[in-house]
């Protein structure tokens, strides 16, 4: 039998291993930022020319693609995600349910380079040959939806994005909305509701802030994610002034460079944008866990998610 | 919300001659008929016929697993949502077949409340939300129509004065025993002609219980109550009317005794039921 002060040093000296390992790592990332932040100071963050040769580097771009392309992830994710999390929870047929909700959770499975080697090979082809000529159609060809149509750029890492971030939104929300308590439904039902009034009115309500720690989370992936960013958004250096434009994110601009990053002051800000990533990240992720937490510890959430 | 469909009115010319008619007896607002209910084939009630009387409440009392509660809700079709449940025989609200097709399930659920064992508010909407839910499902937009009713129907749950001027406050910052009088509000806010409860006190301090207890008998003249009830004494001091049910054979619950509730608790016909009443088994 163990006495129960070894087993509490025990537990405490492995927890205080993982915090110091996660104080060395941030603040190793900020120690190799430094240079790049003190010699570019506030201008890193505002600065749009990135020459790593002439040693002009500023980060607004990525930043900006970075959250462009979450942003159209989450604006074609949000009701999808949602209005498949509800038809998962309450209006498909049980038989449907089970299988439908395990296919959800096996595309959260699937590898990220995958879905990139998918969009750069599959949809990419069908972007620019069907879905871009048919927005150009509605605005003439006119911002956003102007310029060269070539498949690769915002357009295509927003949508890619959004069918990486759905099976997290789809999972967390139904099981947001399964939580619900039983009495609550049958309350709405007893006086005379209809399915839909019960749904919007009482169901929905009631997992809301639920429903936005689900969207928070997947936000928080997206703006993450690297590597199928990376194969499918062109990696220029530039703003996108359409939605067709190749641009770059944070992640990919990082994951694009280290390898070729031999100037000091390049690595550094390199680290320096992973910096910015990271508090983007945990912000994000900090926002949805107190979100989620509001609503009752009841929910099964944030298991696998980054 | 009176509803042609369901109250059928006097024809005029019918009361011509009251002094030679002798006065009808009441017509029941709910008539049971061989009302059978089984989930996936099991049967969890059989065969109960009975009346519930207009304007008088109703006990439906036994032990658990009598089949009380899966009775009551078969009266307002709430077993439509459970899977593989099966409403058999016929029951009638005045004369509607509440499974016959000619009403919908969420115009029959406004005609026939309910009221759970907890209480359940809708957390995410004030006192005034809650009350006025019904009527809003219902499709009432009009603002005076609905301050109205929730003003009438938070008075006559007794909750009126005490949330009078704290109608936007959220509906869990009430204690228990006026969440269920807001629920019970609630109910009676959408006009129903029968209201269903459900052990409503079963999660109740005594106090709460009893507030409870003395609103059944002034709701009597607004709506017929049917009640399900563990409490013996409760039933004694709550209903005019009594239906005592037992678990049959294959654990199906079955209407052993249906009288006025001081020849049931007095002299019972049943010795079944006389068990019951003075606690010898249940």
């Amino acid at each position: 039998m163990v006495p129960d002060g070894a087993y509490r040093v025990g537990l405490a000296t492995v927890a205080a291993v993982f915090a110091l390992l996660l104080l060395a790592f941030v603040t190793s990332l900020v120690v190799q930022a430094r240079p790049a932040f003190a010699h570019f100071g506030f201008g890193f963050l505002t600065g749009t020319k990135w020459d790593p040769v002439h040693g002009h580097l500023g980060a607004l771009t990525f930043v900006v693609g970075t959250l462009e392309t979450t942003m159209i992830a989450m604006v074609i994710a949000v009701p999808i995600g949602l209005g498949t999390a509800l038809a998962l929870a309450y209006a498909l047929p049980r038989r449907l349910q089970a299988p439908l909700s395990m296919g959800v959770e096996l595309l959260a499975a699937v590898p990220s380079v995958v879905y990139g080697l998918w969009g750069l090979l599959v949809v990419a082809p069908a972007v620019r040959t069907v879905l871009e000529p048919a927005l150009a159609k509605l605005t003439g060809g006119h911002e956003p939806f102007g310029g060269i149509q070539e498949g690769i750029g915002l357009l295509l890492a927003g949508l890619i994005l959004s069918i990486m971030v759905l099976p997290t939104l789809v999972a967390i929300s139904r099981d947001v909305l399964i939580a619900v308590p039983h009495e609550q439904v049958e309350g709405a039902y007893a006086l005379g509701a209809t399915r839909w009034q019960v749904l919007r009115r009482v169901v929905v309500p009631h997992a809301r802030a639920g429903l936005l720690g689900a969207t928070t989370l997947a936000t928080g992936r997206a703006l993450g994610e690297t590597i199928a960013v990376t194969m499918v958004i062109g990696n220029t250096v530039s703003f996108a002034h359409s939605l067709f434009a190749p641009t770059a994110t944070m992640a990919s601009v990082i994951a694009n460079e280290f390898t070729e990053a031999t100037e000091p002051f390049h690595l550094s800000a390199l680290v320096a944008v992973a910096v910015i990533l990271l508090g983007v990240a945990i912000l994000v992720n900090v926002t949805a866990r107190l979100l989620v937490r509001s609503v009752g510890g009841r929910q099964r959430v944030g298991l696998g998610v980054a | 919300m009176t509803d042609p469909m369901i109250k059928p009115e006097l024809a005029p010319g019918v009361a011509a001659e009251p002094e030679l008619v002798p006065p009808p007896s009441p017509m029941p607002v709910m008539q049971l008929r061989d009302v059978s209910v089984a989930f996936s084939g099991r049967p969890a009630v059989r065969n109960v016929s009975f009346d519930i009387p207009e304007n008088e409440v109703t006990a439906l009392i036994g032990p658990s697993g009598s089949g009380k509660t899966t009775l009551l809700r078969s009266l307002n079709r709430m077993h439509d949502l459970v899977r593989g449940a099966e409403v058999s025989g016929s029951i009638l609200l005045g004369d509607i077949d509440v499974y016959g097709g000619s009403i919908s399930p969420t115009l029959l659920r406004s005609r026939v409340g309910m009221v759970f064992q907890r209480p359940n508010p809708f957390p995410t909407m004030s006192i005034y939300d809650n009350v006025t839910s019904g009527l809003r499902f219902n499709g009432v937009r009009r603002k005076a129509l609905l301050e109205e009713a929730a003003e009438s129907a938070l008075i006559a749950a007794a909750l009126w004065d005490s949330v009078k001027n704290r109608m936007k406050a959220h509906a869990s910052t009430l204690s228990g025993g006026e969440q269920q009088r807001l629920c019970i509000a609630r109910a009676l806010a959408v006009e129903p002609r029968v209201l269903l409860m459900d052990e409503p006190t079963s999660s109740l301090d005594p106090v709460a219980t009893k507030r409870i207890e003395e609103l059944l008998g002034e709701l009597k003249d607004r709506v017929s109550i049917v009640i399900v009830t563990h409490n013996m004494q409760q039933a004694m001091r709550v209903s005019d009317t009594c239906a005592f049910l037992l678990m049959g054979e294959d654990r199906a619950g079955e209407l052993v005794e249906y009288a006025a509730t001081t020849k049931l608790f007095g002299e019972p016909d049943d010795p079944r039921t006389a068990d019951y009443v003075n606690g010898r088994f249940g």
